[in-house]
């Protein structure tokens, strides 16, 4: 029985339909992640299971009780803002004691409850402190402790690291998946970034356009992504995509047919730079960026299509030398010419 | 930042120097002017040439006193401003608070139609005003300045408060709600402390314009319920002017407003320096 259900829920901005009828069943103490482009509708489907925008059509049930037409305030959720919305004329302890003193609970439990929380989060010598004098990590910190101390149904989070810079990103992005593992609490995240998508998710939401494109854990979207869209949104360099055409020679070893049209899609480390003259396709090197783990060489056939290659080696090549591009066969994903797979690696999908 | 040095005395500064005391001195004149006048005979007053050094007499504000009740003019004028001050803060909160966080595709519309309406001469409205407020029994009584004063400064308000709300954060109002809070709590605990600095200086500004009002005070009010405008000007009378009674009695009326705006300045600049969220 899922926790959390979605069923049909669709939002209109004027006359732009912005959320298209989304269907998902979330299981008690899962982290779920949205992930999708700018413009995807992410945030706006999270302000809906809020209660801060209303629902057009559909319906939200939570834990049995349908929710749809429920104020914010009623729906027992928490939420840590991309801003952190922290009321700045309140010090950390009353920022974090808010709700609770809204609900008129016992002043000795609000206490026991903040000093709890305080101390999973390291602001114990903060509380007296106003925003203003709390670093960014800091803030954050108290704004993902006002939403633990309402011990709520379901924590809500909207891009919740995108203030931060990179290093403290990394740090934080831990520490909310070490509290998730801790306080075991339904969890809906937001983000534009996959790396986030993929470290902290149990199952990710990939949208586009206000529709949910796929569903599943991280690795299974990396596997096996449903269409073109997913498999390109989701790893770091692209999936390499040609087309049909500029690969003729290869499509009867790969047992496709030539009078289609339709596309390949093959992961950076499924491709292997090799001599001149050997591999399956002939390409000059365009670009080399060694990161010290891992070197990725941009190469360009004399057809036009750029394919980039990851390797752990480190690479004698330079920019400019001609190459021969070597491809594990096995690793090919195949999509048909409206994107949607038709293929996966080690696992035929039924055409559809 | 730039640490201050002894300057030079140069050509360019004593210029500019000299125009800032010009320019204030030419502002502050009539109100000097208006001061020294209060504490002559009406003799001295009129003199020619002009006295500046004279032995200053409180004769005028006795007179004054005498003549015509200050104390009731006085209070008509506090509490016209600040009851009309108070309910248009009332009215306006809600409104600003609508347009500033829930707003529409009409809502810059609506802000420039309530602009607009102080653009049209008040003359304009004086005769169905007027009327209205006679069928009404509302002529000469304060609750007929209160209506009228309140409404007037309703504009001022709305746009004043719409423009302080819009710099908060939606998103901290969002969490309020998120925390549980119903409207007044997110009002009360939230909005208000947030903005009490909007609240200070639209207030302040709204108290000292309905003091200040002379147009409807003089053709809605009389003995009973007139202001302090009304007191200035029973002083320009037909039977003629009386200089050191006319200053006199200015005197009286601005000076509680004057006093008061001096005291809150300081009170605003300190509301209204807010720490950043982000």
């Amino acid at each position: 029985m899922a926790f959390l259900q979605l069923n049909g829920v669709e939002k209109y901005f004027g006359d732009a339909h912005v959320i298209r009828g989304i269907d998902l069943q979330i299981k008690a103490g899962e982290f779920i992640v949205f992930v999708g482009p700018s413009g995807c509708g992410k945030s706006t489907l999270l302000r809906l299971i809020a209660g801060l925008e209303s629902v057009d059509a559909g319906a939200i049930v939570l834990d049995g009780r349908d929710i749809t037409q429920e104020a914010s305030s009623k729906r027992d959720l928490a939420m840590v803002f991309q801003s952190y919305a922290l009321y700045p004329h309140m010090s950390v302890y009353e920022n974090m004691s808010f709700a609770l003193s809204l609900a008129k609970v016992d002043e000795k439990i609000i206490r026991e409850k903040v000093e709890r929380a305080a101390s999973i989060l390291d602001l114990t010598p903060y509380l007296a402190r106003t925003p203003k004098d709390l670093s960014g990590g800091q803030r954050q910190r108290v704004a993902i402790g006002r939403a633990i101390v309402r011990e709520p149904k379901v924590f809500l989070f909207d891009e919740p690291l995108s203030n931060l810079d990179a290093a403290l990103r990394g740090q934080t992005r831990v520490e909310i998946a070490n509290l998730h593992r801790a306080l075991g609490a339904t969890t809906i995240y937001v983000t534009h970034d996959q790396v986030e998508a993929m470290t902290l998710a149990d199952r990710v939401v990939v949208l586009r356009d206000g529709q949910i494109e796929q569903v599943g854990t991280p690795l299974e979207l990396y596997d096996r992504p449903a269409n073109q869209f997913v498999a390109q949104f989701i790893g770091t360099p692209r999936m390499n995509v040609l087309a049909f055409k500029d690969i003729e020679p290869l499509l009867g070893a790969l047992n496709l047919p030539s009078n289609e049209a339709g596309f390949i899609g093959l992961r950076p480390e499924s491709v292997t730079v090799v001599q001149a003259g050997t591999g399956q396709l002939q390409a000059k090197i365009e670009i080399i960026e060694s990161l010290g783990a891992e070197t990725l060489i941009y190469v360009r056939t004399p057809s036009g299509v750029q394919l980039v290659a990851r390797q752990t080696a480190r690479t004698q090549l330079r920019v400019g030398d001609a190459a021969g591009v070597q491809i594990d066969m096995a690793q090919v994903h195949v999509f048909s010419d409206t994107g949607r797979v038709q293929r996966s690696p080690s696992l035929t999908v039924s055409k559809g | 930042m730039r640490v201050p040095t002894k300057q030079k005395i140069r050509p360019g500064n004593v210029l500019r120097i000299s125009a800032a005391w010009l320019v204030t001195l030419v502002l502050f004149f009539p109100l000097g002017w208006l001061f020294l006048t209060a504490f002559k005979t009406e003799l001295q007053a009129i003199s020619v040439p002009p006295l500046v050094l004279f032995t200053p007499t409180l004769e005028n504000f006795h007179e004054v006193q005498e003549r015509s009740d200050y104390m009731q003019y006085a209070l008509n004028s506090l509490i016209t401003s600040v009851v009309s001050t108070l309910l248009g803060l009332a009215i306006a909160a809600p409104a600003a608070y609508s347009m500033a966080f829930f707003s529409t595709r009409r809502t810059r519309d609506i802000l420039m139609w309530m602009l607009s309406t102080k653009m049209m001469p008040a003359v304009g409205a004086l005769v169905p005003i007027y009327v209205l407020a006679q069928k009404s029994s509302l002529l000469d009584t304060r609750l007929g300045l209160i209506i009228i004063f309140t409404l007037s400064n309703l504009p001022i308000m709305v746009w004043m408060l719409y423009s302080h709300f819009k710099d908060i954060p939606g998103e901290i109002l969002e969490a309020t709600r998120m925390d549980g809070a119903t409207l007044w709590q997110e009002f009360t605990r939230v909005l208000l402390p947030l903005s009490l600095g909007g609240f200070a200086s639209t207030g302040l500004l709204c108290l000292v314009l309905s003091w200040n009002e002379a147009f409807w005070s003089l053709n809605l009010s009389a003995a009973k319920a007139g202001t302090l405008a009304t007191l200035i000007a029973s002083y320009s009378s037909p039977e003629g002017l009386f200089w050191a009674k006319l200053s006199a009695a200015s005197l009286m009326a601005i000076a509680p407003i004057v006093v008061f705006g001096w005291f809150s300045q300081k009170q605003l600049v300190q509301g209204l320096t807010f720490g950043a969220v982000k």
